[in-house]
């Protein structure tokens, strides 16, 4: 299988006027096509700070990101928005939906930022709105949606530009446990089933488990990476 | 692009009253612009309609030297005679027609009637020069100024002072307590550029003026016109010299008259309402750019409250250009919405001051045209730093912010 994501020894300082935080340190590792990763730890870990450049939010400080074989570690602004554009989708804790703005709307915005919206676009649209169950709100308002309505939505924005790598940055951390429930089984069957990388960033063992690989971040570093014990997959119908 | 114009019109209809408070400041400044302009042009129209009126090849000849009007004022001149004028009419090759002129004031009597007013003396080419015609009767002629006939010719307002609806033809009228027969009635005139009624005025012999009315052998003026508007410097030169010539004025001397165009007398007035436009327009543009400010005021609100919006818009690949376009055209779009508005009120403004304010309003395209782009101008100008503080922001801060 093809490396999706190779991180070579990356750093992350701030530069906090008189001190120099470290947030990462020498972090590297390489995620597969297909994988589904949990990535864990505390708070100040770095779990977050390698989230944004895993999503091509942030540069690090030193070392190299290939996505896709290529070094975007020193990529510019544009160029990294670029990346987001037509690699990378993704699923925040708290949905970032664009309020009065319908569910097709959002969904279609990762594709209006391409040159031209064509006709398989709007196809690719109505595909990922039957997959994920939510047609019928197409023309709701995210405020008129459940949460987990509401990050089904999220889901479908970040996988309707077929990216490369979808992460989810605590995706149950504002719903109720059954919803969450719910929303990794939704993720699990993208990866199973759509063969789509998803890397997972949670505190949660419960929504770890999910994954198939778990990897523990501690005062930025790597302090384990291990396949997940209790790994379950359970099919759907909903995303088949 | 399309779709970066379609996101901000949204972003406008989704905030209705904010968005049209932010665009009553140039829909103000915009119809202000075009309403003041109107009006400064309305007048400047009064002003050149009046210089038509006098006649754009008539030259006035008064009997001071310019360098002794600041002193000695234009009182106490005795050195033009209507021999001079006859003499310009002869020997001036420029000049067509030329009448004297002296100012009386008298009072004018006809039965229990009575108005004071000005008599002018002049000779029977005034009419020709001044290019006025009579509504009824005849005009003096030279038999008149031979034999120092009293005869008048009233103005409008004189007429419709002493007579009413009566006739006045061949009606006597005392002046001076002299009886003078009226020969004709003058049309209207109007207003003169500085404001006089030029149809209050009775019109007599020169000659008459002379010696019934104020004993005197010099005249107050003489009014010349000129064969075409261009020969007026040529004429100007030729009455100079021959006048220099005729009062033995030595080289080295200054002349005791002066030559006056009324083009560039009046160009002065004309000078005047422009300054006056600009005036008025560059008020009104501070009102614009009040506006702008507004819209400044409100896209930086905007960027702030949608920190979020920008934060997600970049996580799904935005650039930077994407997000600055959109406020932009959010800005344009309120400015220009602004603009057409503001025109269409400008315009039913200024015709509503020139139907119930009494003053002509002239609706230049021009201006209109460079109210809309100047309020355009505006929105791109206050826009943009609201719109490029939106488009530097950093994603991950972004999406944080709540």
């Amino acid at each position: 299988m093809q490396d999706i994501i190779l991180l070579d020894n990356i750093y992350k300082i701030y530069d906090m006027g008189e001190v120099q935080v470290m947030a990462l340190k020498g972090v590297s590792l390489t995620i597969q096509q297909g994988e589904f990763v949990a990535i864990m730890g505390a708070s100040g870990s770095g779990k977050s700070t390698l989230m944004n450049i895993l999503g091509c939010l942030d540069r690090p400080s030193r070392g190299n990101y290939y996505l896709e074989g290529i070094d975007v570690s020193r990529f510019s602004k544009n160029e990294l928005a670029e990346v987001r554009n037509k690699k990378i989708g993704f699923v925040f804790q708290n949905f970032n939906l664009l309020s009065r703005t319908t569910v097709w709307e959002n969904i279609e915005l990762p594709l209006i930022y391409r040159k031209r919206m064509t006709k398989t676009d709007t196809d690719r649209v109505h595909q990922i709105l039957n997959a994920l169950g939510i047609e019928t709100f197409k023309k709701h308002y995210p405020n008129q949606l459940s949460g987990g309505q509401q990050q089904r939505v999220a889901i479908a924005r970040a996988i309707v530009n077929n990216p490369a790598l979808l992460l989810a940055d605590e995706p149950t951390g504002n719903l109720d446990t059954v919803t969450s429930m719910d929303v990794m089984n939704i993720l699990q069957n993208l990866n199973q089933q759509w063969n789509i990388t998803i890397i997972l960033v949670t505190h949660e063992n419960d929504i770890a488990r999910f994954a198939r690989r778990i990897i523990v971040l501690k005062d930025g570093e790597v302090i384990s990476d291990t396949p997940s014990e209790s790994y379950h997959f359970t099919p759907t119908s909903k995303t088949s | 692009m399309s779709i970066l114009f379609k996101i901000a019109i949204r972003a406008i209809i989704r905030n209705k009253l904010r968005s049209s408070l932010t665009v009553l400041g140039i829909v103000i400044g915009v119809g202000a612009v075009i309403v003041m302009v109107s009006i400064g042009q309305g007048a400047k129209v009064i002003v050149e309609k009046q210089i038509e009126s006098l006649g754009t090849n008539v030259l006035l000849i008064f009997p001071v030297s310019t360098l002794h009007t600041a002193t000695r004022g234009v009182e106490g001149g005795v050195t033009l005679t209507a021999e001079d004028a006859l003499a310009i009419k002869q020997e001036c090759d420029a000049v067509t027609y030329v009448s004297p002129g002296i100012r009386a004031t008298s009072q004018a009597i006809y039965g229990n009637m009575n108005w004071t007013t000005s008599v002018l003396g002049v000779g029977p080419d005034y009419q020709t020069i001044r290019n006025w015609p009579l509504s009824s009767g005849q005009f003096i002629s030279p038999q008149d100024v031979n034999a120092m006939a009293k005869v008048c010719v009233l103005g409008q307002t004189v007429s419709a002072n002493l007579f009413g609806a009566l006739h006045p033809v061949d009606k006597i009228v005392r002046i001076n307590n002299m009886p003078f027969k009226v020969t004709g009635v003058l049309s209207v005139k109007g207003e003169s550029a500085t404001g006089r009624d030029q149809d209050d005025t009775i019109l007599v012999p020169y000659t008459t003026v002379q010696r019934k009315i104020m004993g005197i052998t010099h005249v107050d003026m003489i009014l010349a016109s000129t064969v075409t508007s261009e020969a007026r410097f040529e004429a100007i030169d030729q009455i100079t010299a021959l006048l220099r010539q005729r009062h033995r004025i030595r080289p080295n001397e200054e002349n005791d008259f002066t030559v006056i165009s009324q083009v560039e007398f009046a160009s002065k007035i004309v000078e005047t309402s422009r300054t006056m436009t600009i005036l008025l327009g560059s008020i009104a543009s501070v009102s614009l750019i009040v506006g702008g400010i507004g819209i400044m005021n409100i896209m930086l609100v905007s960027t702030t409250e949608r920190t979020r919006e920008i934060g997600i818009r970049m996580a799904v690949g935005a650039k930077e250009k994407d997000i600055l376009l959109q406020f932009l055209i959010e800005a344009t779009v309120l400015s220009s919405i602004g603009g057409m508005i503001g025109v269409v009120l400008g315009v039913v403004l200024s015709k509503f001051v020139s139907y119930f304010g009494g003053w002509p309003s002239l609706l230049s395209p021009l201006s209109i045209a460079v109210a809309f782009l100047f309020s355009n101008m505006v929105g791109i100008f206050f826009g943009y730093y609201p719109a490029r503080k939106a488009s530097r922001l950093n994603p991950i801060e972004a999406l944080r912010h709540e």
